[in-house]
């Protein structure tokens, strides 16, 4: 063969051309002036919207969008203000983030960690956004917080219940307002003790990424420590659509609970295959089967429709809340779409009127301002109650809302009701605690 | 190197060049020349133009080169959090480890041919998948995805005290610097990470017009046209098909080393089999076994995938805003479900008029349009003599 028979010629040749060749990149490290990455230039604060819109969380992901759209207008200063004329800040006057017009750009992470990092580097790059959020997903959400890291830009998260998004995955630029797996432990383990007693034996069915490989640990731990016995533990694809190969064993597993450590479209599937396969009209060793759902949404609890009732679950926040922001927000919410917010939609408008905020207590955009305005920050009138953004983890601490699926629903949304408000110290950790541990947040990065 | 060339591959040569490191330029006017769409541009051109060495000359349909792509990033990212952030290392041991993987893939599955060896290649692909998605947790971090941290060892960089994870770079030349310049109110990026992409695809395509032009390249055709002929006239086909499926993982293992390199991140979805599909969606819409045809295709499926889907009601309400409103309403409407969500749709259709009236891809269309010009330009010249004939030849036929 002669594919290759270089002569001394030859090879000097195309030496140098490569050589040229790798030399001119150096030509554009000219580094640019600006003091932070896609400083906003008066035209326009740009923000990137990254959700879901397709995948098993695209519900989600379409809820979320609307509460940006709404946020938007009401930082603009349309409609009627929303949640801000009930938070406590009151840096925010309707008139855009200092000054500039917020406008925003969408993307589709297609609950995909690829995917959502183009889109959101295209966001960066190509439209000029200074702040990304969004996220239906932990692993999505903790992909898209390093991008975010290393671009120089702020993240916060949307709905993301890893424990691993504020712990082993933590960065500097990421901050997070929804709660997290361990909580949802803490907040229910005590309920379920009251309701199930202590003598349980458990069976785990986990989505197979990071929010439920932790939520699990986390259930697993809390209910052990009250006296459960943890049967199984079985991993169940993210794209697993027919649950019913993974529901049959249950049955003669000796096991009286089921976890399911599902969210959206899984958590409906899964629930239904439970309850078509008659688990919970059984009885094992003595007691009635019970199922639970450790994270729970109305917007689940639509899709799975009657087989919610009396399942218990805990929520970041729910529309039948009577506080002064609650109720803000579901009007405006109502009045514009028709039909009350999901927590979804809540957290992600908090995040983004928490973000405008600290810009404007900051008096920039610059991420590491930003950052240290909202390090440590406490606020209330959100819907949550007095809520305190931790500086050691960027995690919000607030109530946690034990919830069970209602046996009586009045319309299509009255599907939960809340059992329980747990308050904010039950479910406080250390930030050096051993299922957060082992990240580091790093220094805030402007991108400069 | 250019003087291997034959008269015609140099000039296809230059001009490839040329086109390629003037794309920030081509490319800003269509709304794609910020740097990562830029950057896969290249990476995929770089991918299809392997996979045609396959598909192109000898025949045999791969549904399994995704799984390369996948082990190049995963082998990248692991030297990024155990070696050094400079690429070149993990650049290395993807091709490597690429190799590697298609010389034991290869080895099985060309014992057959046609649609037995497709199927075999998607099963070893999807079996590639699901050990990336949940077996090899502990290598791959399952569905969250291979990333590096703070933690990581590194143990050729010097010590990070920068309390931030380093960029990936070439010998200090950060991949994710870009010099920006504003000419003529439009934006022009020049991305660091794009030129080293677009050098290695140059590189990459002189290596594939070579092989081409080899001998080995001709007895890779001749096992495309009739396998059965060789055998019977003694020589071992296997061998061959062999190097060529090696060659061609590599060049998958070289893009997904440069995809990490990019964007220190792997996740298994780049090993599923819809990737697999889509590479062969970038040949045949370019042209299967022209040289320059998959480079096309790639650029025309990545471009569909990053713009397109990026068209929302918003954008639409905006193009069509000169038209009076009922009518803007009803451009909108019905150009909706081609854009955002839909782009598969439209990226479906433009497949299926290509592959209908032009067999041999955008490149047979390329190759019409300039044979029809060809034909204005020698009618033009010579327009007194021919119409006479012209008209005589027409009132012969009739």
């Amino acid at each position: 063969m002669s594919v290759f028979t270089p002569n001394r010629r030859g090879l000097l040749k195309s030496g140098a051309l490569i050589g040229t060749g790798l030399a001119m990149p150096t030509i554009f490290t000219a580094s640019s002036v600006a003091a932070y990455t896609n400083a906003p230039t008066g035209s326009g604060a740009i923000l990137g919207f990254n959700v879901p819109q397709s995948g098993p969380y695209a519900d989600e992901g379409a809820d979320e969008l609307r509460a940006y759209k709404l946020a938007v207008e009401h930082l603009n200063g349309g409609g009627d203000g929303g949640m801000m004329n009930t938070f406590s800040s009151k840096a925010l006057t309707g008139n855009g983030i200092l000054g500039n017009e917020v406008k925003y750009v969408t993307g589709d992470t297609q609950t995909k960690s690829d995917a959502a990092r183009a889109s959101a580097k295209s966001m960066i790059e190509k439209d000029g956004a200074v702040m990304i959020t969004g996220g239906s997903s932990s692993g999505v959400a903790i992909a898209v917080q390093g991008l975010c890291q290393e671009a120089g830009v702020i993240f916060m998260a949307g709905l993301t219940h890893s424990n691993d998004t504020t712990g082993k995955d933590k960065k500097a630029n990421g901050f997070r307002h929804f709660f997290n797996g361990y909580m949802s432990a803490a907040a229910l383990a005590p309920v379920l003790k009251e309701m199930y007693g202590t003598d349980r034996v458990a069976y785990h069915l986990t989505a197979d990424y990071t929010w439920g490989w932790t939520q699990q640990e986390s259930i697993a731990a809390a209910t052990e420590d009250m006296g459960w016995q943890t049967i199984n533990n079985v991993l169940t694809p993210l794209a697993t659509q027919d649950f019913s190969s993974y529901i049959a064993p249950v049955l003669n597993s000796g096991a009286d609970i089921l976890v399911l450590n599902h969210y959206g479209g899984n958590m409906i599937n899964s629930l239904t295959a439970a309850v078509q396969f008659g688990l919970r009209d059984r009885q094992v060793n003595g007691k009635n089967f019970e199922i639970i759902v450790p994270l729970y949404s109305r917007l689940m609890a639509k899709g799975a429709g009657a087989n919610v009732k009396g399942i218990f679950g805990s929520t970041n926040w729910h529309w039948s809340l009577t506080d002064a922001g609650s109720q803000a927000f579901v009007k405006s919410f109502g009045e514009a779409y028709g039909f009350p917010p999901s927590q979804a939609a809540h957290t992600v408008y908090c995040q983004t009127l928490l973000y405008a905020d600290a810009c404007e207590r900051a008096g920039t955009f610059d991420p590491c301002g930003v950052v240290e305005a909202l390090e440590g920050f406490d606020f209330d009138g959100l819907g949550n109650g007095p809520t305190h953004y931790r500086a050691g983890d960027h995690q919000c601490f607030k109530d946690v809302l034990v919830v069970k699926g209602k046996e009586n629903p009045t319309s299509e949304f009255d599907l939960l009701e809340v059992v329980q408000v747990t308050p904010r110290a039950q479910v406080e950790y250390p930030v050096d605690h051993p299922m957060f541990a082992g990240g580091a947040l790093g220094k805030c990065n402007s991108g400069a | 190197m250019i003087s291997k060339l034959k008269n015609n591959d140099k000039l296809l040569m230059i001009v490839f060049a040329i086109l390629v490191l003037a794309g920030p330029i081509i490319l800003a006017p269509f709304g794609a020349g910020y740097p990562d769409l830029l950057q896969r541009f290249a990476i995929f051109g770089i991918l299809a133009v392997g996979y045609n060495i396959l598909f192109g000359l000898t025949g045999y349909l791969s549904f399994g080169h995704a799984a390369f792509l996948g082990v190049g990033s995963y082998s990248t990212v692991w030297m990024f959090k155990l070696l050094t952030m400079n690429i070149i290392p993990g650049i290395i041991l993807a091709v490597i480890m690429s190799g590697l993987f298609a010389l034991l893939i290869g080895f099985i599955t060309l014992r057959r041919s046609g649609i037995y060896f497709s199927i075999l290649t998607l099963a070893f692909a999807q079996m590639s998948y699901s050990l990336a998605y949940s077996v090899l947790t502990p290598i791959t971090n399952g569905e969250t995805g291979l990333q590096l941290s703070l933690a990581d060892a590194r143990v050729l960089d010097p010590v990070n005290t920068s309390g931030s994870i380093p960029s990936t770079n070439l010998f200090g030349l950060e991949m994710n610097d870009t010099w920006r310049t504003t000419i003529l109110g439009m934006d022009f990026q020049f991305n660091v990470g794009f030129y080293v992409s677009a050098f290695i695809l140059i590189g990459m395509f002189y290596l594939s017009i070579r092989i081409f032009r080899s001998p080995f390249g001709l007895m890779l055709r001749a096992i495309k046209s009739n396998q059965n002929r060789l055998i019977y006239t003694g020589i071992n086909t296997r061998p061959y098909t062999l190097a060529a499926f090696v060659i061609s993982g590599m060049y998958a293992g070289l893009a997904g080393g440069l995809l990490a390199s990019m964007d220190p991140l792997a996740g298994a979805e780049r090993m599923q089999w819809t990737e697999s599909g889509s590479i062969i969606l970038m040949v045949i819409l370019g042209g299967t076994g022209t040289l320059l045809g998959p480079v096309l295709g790639a650029g025309v499926i990545k471009y569909f995938e990053a713009i397109f889907s990026r068209i929302n009601e918003n954008v639409l309400h905006a193009w069509f805003d000169i038209l009076p409103g009922f009518m803007e309403n009803a451009m909108v409407w019905i150009v909706l479900p081609f854009v955002g969500k839909g782009w598969q749709l439209t990226l479906g259709l433009v497949f299926m008029l290509v592959v209908i009236f032009l067999p041999g891809g955008l490149m047979e269309g390329a190759t019409r349009i300039g044979n029809w010009v060809m034909k204005l330009k020698n009618r033009g010249s010579a327009d007194s003599t021919k119409t006479s004939a012209k008209t005589s030849a027409k009132s012969s036929d009739e």
